[in-house]
């Protein structure tokens, strides 16, 4: 907590040492991927190909996305808890809708993002727990979901399929996606004076306000905007399994929230990188797949896998002491 | 139908072919258990969930026959994974099994449809894929289901085989209300109800597969029902419903059994002390085993067909006592499927004949 308290002004005050920070924060996540990656390429060197790096992080788009998401809304020092749920129901719509009635299907977005929204509106007009509020959303989207598509079905639009399952030249889509995703998440939050403001409405909220934003506005808009993010996570998720199921990714809420704080993201709000997060995404996708390339009993792999989150999060915590 | 079987019988032809140019014993396409060579393949098992009884009984089936199968150089490897109920994650899981080089994947899906596009990859990738007791959608995977249809069907033929063509009064015990499984085991009962003219459904209740449920729901409707010749359960519940009728001192009909322990062991009972006839049915958590060999017949280069039925297993009054000792105390029945069972069950389901039951222990 005291770290990243102090770490806030710093941002501000000097040029240089954010930058190094900003690199050892993404830098600790990027090492522990290419470690993970090193060890899974040593016991299976087939899996050093295109075809193998296609598979390995087919599964991490929507994630990454779900991740992004959950990052617009800890920036402003809020959590989501309802993620997962949002997801599911998302893919409920594109499997029932997208391909016959494509214009419902986008009305259905929009509408949803809309509520996503109002739900920010709420949270911050009566001054609200998001951790409550975003807990009782969670329900509201498994129940429209499970109502929509009471048992697993329905399928994508064959073009949502074949895009995700398109094989672009250099690299694997999901690698290209990661890197649109990082890259556009950099400028606009990280490097833009808008994100300025975007994550000092988290890190500070009275000092935008004096400074003449509307922070109503912008926390409406920050959670549009994960809503937006959540509904792509909803869409890729669909065009990869190719059918509709409420309960298929309420992993995503928690696995989100580790990927932020992965990569140098803070609950305290204002803090967030990125790029980090998109790391942090692979990172965690990545972690499940090691443990059963290393065959660690299945009876482990769940506690393993949190062993595996606990030491990079530990690995980053005593690296930002040291830059302090 | 008609597609799949074609789709089987390609996939055969090329099976053959690579057999018949690599493998030195050739492909059988005939009866009994396929000699292929699959020394050197290796079988996985994604199962969605390990957190129950049943499900780690499921797994102990598995690894258990495929440690045998390795020491008999039948297989070369087996393994295990399990998400934590987590569709997303089991389908990145089998993504890896891809690419770790398993020959042929079981799977016990989270979901029927949201593995399609995991399951997809690897047929692509030229694994077998061989789905069990779940509805998994994606037409190039093997599936191997009960019919629970023949649930109900079989509930009813030894009914009529006791009873004969008299009006009887049927009451039926189902499991609970809004389950898609309950909801597939009572239409086969209606589908099986009309084969029996004579047989009247005098009640319904919801035992919840529980012996104490079962008993307070068949306790609660009995004062308002004529005499009941037969009881017709989804198993767990016929030890509390044979309670219920005892309270209300009124004589035990024909109740069909659930291979759970307590069940057998008040049949049992019920039989030393005045005859009493019934039979049991179920089903067993070794159905990891019937997917594993089919998985590995199919790599044998033996014709199988998409849909692989598997028999309920059912005990019958002869075999009684000896079923009863293998089952421990609070336990369901569980029975080994060895590869020539599985074999003749692959034969039996493609010449559409019945089913071989599962012989009793010895």
């Amino acid at each position: 907590m005291s770290d990243a308290a102090a770490r806030v002004p710093a941002r501000f005050s000097s040029q240089a040492r954010p930058a190094l920070l900003n690199v050892l924060q993404v830098g600790l996540p990027a090492i522990a991927l290419l470690v993970m990656l090193a060890i899974i390429f040593s016991i299976r060197p087939a899996a050093m190909s295109y075809f193998g790096v296609h598979l390995l992080f087919k599964l991490s788009v929507p994630l990454v996305f779900a991740a992004l998401a959950q990052m617009m809304v800890i920036m402003l020092g809020d959590i989501d808890l309802s993620n997962g749920a949002f997801v599911g129901l998302i893919t409920c719509v594109t499997a029932l809708y997208l391909s016959d009635a494509p214009a419902f299907a986008v009305l259905c977005y929009l509408v949803l993002v809309a509520a996503y929204a109002g739900f920010g509106l709420l949270i911050h007009s009566r001054q609200l727990p998001s951790i409550i509020v975003t807990l009782g959303m969670s329900f509201i989207w498994l129940g429209m979901a499970v109502i929509l598509l009471p048992a697993p079905g329905g399928s994508a639009p064959a073009w949502l399929a074949a895009f995700m399952s398109w094989q672009p030249p250099l690299m694997p889509l999901s690698i290209w996606l990661a890197l649109l995703a990082a890259l556009a998440g950099h400028l606009v939050i990280s490097r833009s004076s808008y994100g300025a403001v975007l994550r000092g409405a988290g890190g500070n909220p009275r000092a935008v306000e004096r400074a003449g934003w509307s922070v109503i506005g912008i926390r409406v808009a920050v959670y549009a905007a994960a809503g937006v993010l959540a509904c792509l996570a909803g869409l890729t998720l669909t065009g990869l399994t190719t059918s509709g199921d409420a309960n298929v990714a309420p992993a995503y809420t928690l696995l989100g929230v580790g990927a932020v704080i992965l990569g140098g993201g803070s609950f305290t709000g204002g803090v967030v990188s990125p790029v980090g997060t998109v790391i942090g995404a692979l990172t965690l996708s990545l972690a499940g797949s090691l443990l059963s390339f290393l065959q660690v009993p299945p009876t482990w792999q769940i506690g393993a896998q949190g062993v595996i989150l606990f030491l990079v999060l530990a690995g980053r915590v005593l690296l930002s002491e040291r830059t302090r | 139908m008609s597609r799949t079987r074609m789709t089987g019988r390609a996939w055969l032809t090329a099976a053959l072919l690579s057999c018949t140019a690599f493998a030195t014993t050739g492909a059988q396409a005939d009866d009994g258990v396929a000699k292929g060579d699959t020394s050197g393949k290796k079988i996985a098992f994604s199962n969605s969930y390990a957190g129950n009884s049943f499900r780690q009984v499921m797994i102990k089936s598995f690894e258990e026959m495929g440690a045998k199968a390795v020491a008999d150089k039948q297989v070369a490897a087996t393994a295990v994974v399990s998400s934590n109920n987590s569709v997303t994650e089991q389908a990145s899981q089998i993504e890896n099994l891809i690419l770790q080089g398993y020959d042929a994947i079981i799977v016990l899906a989270g979901s029927d449809t949201a593995l399609n596009g995991a399951i997809k990859d690897a047929c692509n990738a030229g694994i077998t894929v061989v789905a069990f007791a779940s509805g998994v959608t994606e037409p190039c995977a093997y599936v191997v289901d009960y019919n629970l249809d023949s649930y109900a069907k079989a509930e009813l033929d030894f009914i009529s085989g006791k009873l004969g063509d008299k009006p009887a009064n049927v009451l039926e015990i189902r499991g609970m209300a809004g389950d898609g499984f309950d909801k597939r085991l009572h239409e086969g009962f209606v589908k099986a109800m009309k084969d029996h003219p004579s047989y009247k459904p005098v009640g319904e209740v919801y035992g919840q597969w529980t012996a104490t449920v079962a008993q307070k729901e068949v306790s609660g409707i009995l004062p308002s029902l004529p005499q009941v010749d037969a009881v017709l359960t989804q198993g767990g519940d016929g030890y509390g419903a044979a309670q219920a009728f005892k309270a209300a001192n009124r004589p035990l009909p024909i109740i069909i059994m659930g291979n759970r322990q307590d069940e057998l062991a008040l049949w049992k009972q019920e039989h030393d002390a005045s005859g009493y006839q019934t039979f049991s049915l179920g089903a067993t958590p070794s159905v990891s085993q019937v997917a594993f060999w089919v998985a590995q017949q199919i790599l044998a280069g033996k014709q199988v067909p998409k849909f692989v039925e598997v028999p309920l297993l059912q005990i019958n009054q002869p075999d009684l006592d000896a079923w009863l000792k293998t089952v421990p105390e609070g336990g369901v029945v569980n029975a080994e499927y060895p590869q020539e069972l599985v074999a003749k069950i692959i034969d039996a389901n493609v010449k559409k004949e019945p089913l071989p039951g599962v012989p009793a222990p010895k």
